[in-house]
């Protein structure tokens, strides 16, 4: 897929951005703070409903401004569809496609697919695993994005259900764990955990598995020596708060698809176990929102262990499984890359401008014209004061 | 700002629900070029509401005397409780001519966030009039949303132990994290009929 024409109105930094695209490569050239980024924002908020840099739609709209407007004419093989999304934080969001109002800025998922890949990245591997749940849960929802309403479900019942441990927990973990009426309560609010629960754990498994051999391949194409092999392999390992109580061969490519019933009863039991920890620390211990997805090089952990190139090339790793994946499934996505090359040594940068040579549509920015492999040469915009010059 | 008693009533406009700032001074400016006769019966009607709204003893919906008009009725099925969060839920199931049996309003749902649990509902209420009464279905209608579904599955196992009682959900179809409230006529007309048993 790849967009025919964008728009942008108080989004970010720009007041006004009016671009026309095409297939192929759109570089985007300018010094640091002029917007750039701002642009490869606004195209993957269209696929993902969030931004990449911040979990709240305030900073997305220009100051002093009530709304962000991002409108993108979105061509998917012969049909082309138009696509507005009105951001006002503390309002609702709206969207229209082809202006007609849809109900929900939820039911335009699944128009555009992104993949983004940013220096931010690097936390993919260095970071906590926040960073990871996010990946894993942004590329699940673009894959089927009904997993858009069921994570921000679960979100909420976890919100009322850490209200509830803590205000039972109050009186003492141990006497309310023996009170069947303040049990009777909870209960509710487990079965509403496990079942919204194993639909997510389910689908991130299930995602895992899928991942792994693209990832795996994505890294021997990257770090592997010209002609040679590579000395390590890159894995990833879905890590559950459910510990051995997850079927051993859930997420992984040779095992079975998960089973949202038997996860719905292995958390249920589990929280179950939990209970007294659970009301002590006033919190949900056991839960999606608790896992993490191990990144592995060689057998062991990266975090801690992968040098600093080798953590770049993981980190990219996962971006260019995605894009395998998405590609795969549910038709190309536009490629996003922020600011990278520079960061890249010649030999990655060379693998990366591969992909992105042979990609519908790619957005890079640079801040300066030798940033931008040779592979790349298409449209190129330059950035400056609130303009984007087309050349 | 606006000077004196104008700013004042565009403030108290804009604390209620769903009236913004605009909205507020827009109703404001409306007010003040009114006849003076139809502000006199709205303050009058205001006046009222502070003394204290009636529930009704039995279902707890808004009434004019001790039994809200749908309880009196002796043409409604006794043995049929339609369960909702709120009396406006009741009008919006009203509005289906589906329903001809009596309701229970819990005056909201389970909603640790803001220190509802169930005995800030009329949950004790709801079990002694099915003990009592010769009740032998109740269908759930709370919100299609998370607290709603919470609270379903709160009466779904208190309800169960009930000997003879058949208990049903309204069938899916309404949009999910929705207001029954805002469920159009048709839909929710749908959603009665096909209600599922738990
Ligand atoms: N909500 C906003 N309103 C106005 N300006 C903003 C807003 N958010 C970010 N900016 C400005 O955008 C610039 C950063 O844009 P960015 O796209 O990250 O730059 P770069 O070209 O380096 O990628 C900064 O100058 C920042 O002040
Ligand atoms: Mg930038
Ligand atoms: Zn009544």
């Amino acid at each position: 897929m790849h967009l025919r024409h964008l728009q942008l109105t108080d989004f970010r930094s720009w007041e006004h951005a009016d671009l026309e695209l095409g297939q192929g490569p759109i570089v985007l050239i300018g010094r640091n703070g002029k917007g750039k980024t701002n642009v490869l924002e606004a195209v993957g908020y269209l696929a993902t409903l969030g931004s990449h840099r911040v979990s709240s739609d305030t900073p997305l709209v220009r100051h002093e401004r009530e709304r962000a407007l991002i409108r993108a004419a979105v061509v998917n093989g012969d049909r082309e569809l138009v696509v507005e999304l009105e951001i006002s934080p503390g309002k609702s969001n709206r969207a229209r496609i082809n202006r007609g109002a849809v109900g929900r800025p939820r039911d335009v998922l699944g128009i555009v697919h992104t993949v983004l890949f940013a220096p931010e990245d690097l936390s993919l591997v260095k970071g906590d695993p926040a960073e990871r749940r996010r990946f894993l849960d942004d590329l699940l929802v673009q894959r089927s994005p009904r997993y858009a309403g069921i994570r921000s479900e679960y979100d909420r019942v976890l919100r009322q259900r850490n209200a509830l441990l803590k205000s039972t927990g109050k009186r003492g973990a141990r006497a309310a764990a023996d009170d069947p009426y303040a049990l009777s309560t909870l209960a509710v609010w487990d079965s509403q955990l496990a079942e919204l629960g194993a639909q997510l754990l389910a689908a991130r498994l299930d995602l895992v598995a899928d991942l792994a051999p693209h990832t795996a391949a994505a890294y021997d194409g990257i770090a592997g020596s010209p002609g040679g092999e590579p000395d390590k392999s890159a894995g990833i390992t879905y890590r559950s708060s459910l510990g051995s109580a997850l079927p051993a061969d859930y997420g992984t490519p040779e095992g079975q698809r998960a089973d949202v019933d038997i996860l719905i009863k292995a958390l249920g039991d589990a929280v179950v176990e939990s209970r007294e920890s659970e009301l002590e620390r006033g919190v949900s211990l056991i839960g999606p929102h608790r896992d993490d997805l191990e990144i592995t090089l060689g057998g062991s952990p990266a975090k801690g262990y992968a040098s600093h190139g080798e953590s770049w090339s993981l980190a990219l790793a996962l971006r260019l499984a995605s894009y395998e994946l998405l590609r795969d499934e549910a038709g190309e996505p536009i490629l996003l890359l922020d600011d990278v090359f520079a960061e890249l040594d010649r030999h990655r940068r060379a693998r990366l401008a591969e992909v992105a040579s042979r990609a519908e549509q790619v957005f890079v920015t640079a801040a300066v014209d030798e940033d931008v492999p040779g592979e790349l040469t298409g449209v190129r915009y330059t950035v400056d004061e609130g303009r984007l010059v087309r050349e | 700002m606006y000077e004196g008693v104008v700013q004042d009533l565009i403030d108290e406009l804009g604390r209620l629900p769903g009236v913004g700032p605009k909205s507020a001074q827009r109703i404001a400016f409306h007010l003040l070029s009114s006849d003076p006769a139809d502000i006199t019966r709205l303050a009058e009607v205001l006046g009222k509401v502070a003394e204290g709204v009636q529930f009704c003893e039995t279902c707890g919906n808004v009434a004019e005397q001790e039994q809200c008009r749908i309880c009196r009725d002796e043409r409604r099925e006794p043995n049929v409780i339609c369960v909702v969060e709120e009396s406006k839920d009741v009008l919006a199931v009203e509005r289906t001519r589906e329903f001809k049996g009596r309701y229970h309003v819990l005056g909201g749902a389970l909603d640790p966030l803001s220190g509802v649990g169930p005995d800030q509902l009329r949950m004790r209420e709801l079990l002694a009039r099915i003990s009592s009464d010769e009740v032998t279905e109740v269908i759930i209608a709370t919100d299609p949303n998370t607290e709603g579904e919470a609270t379903a599955t709160y009466l779904v196992r208190v309800l169960r132990d009930f000997p003879g009682l058949t208990v049903t959900r309204l069938a899916s179809g309404l949009p999910m994290g929705g207001d029954l409230e805002f469920a159009d006529e048709l839909t929710l007309g749908r959603a009665l009929s096909g209600r599922r048993a738990l």
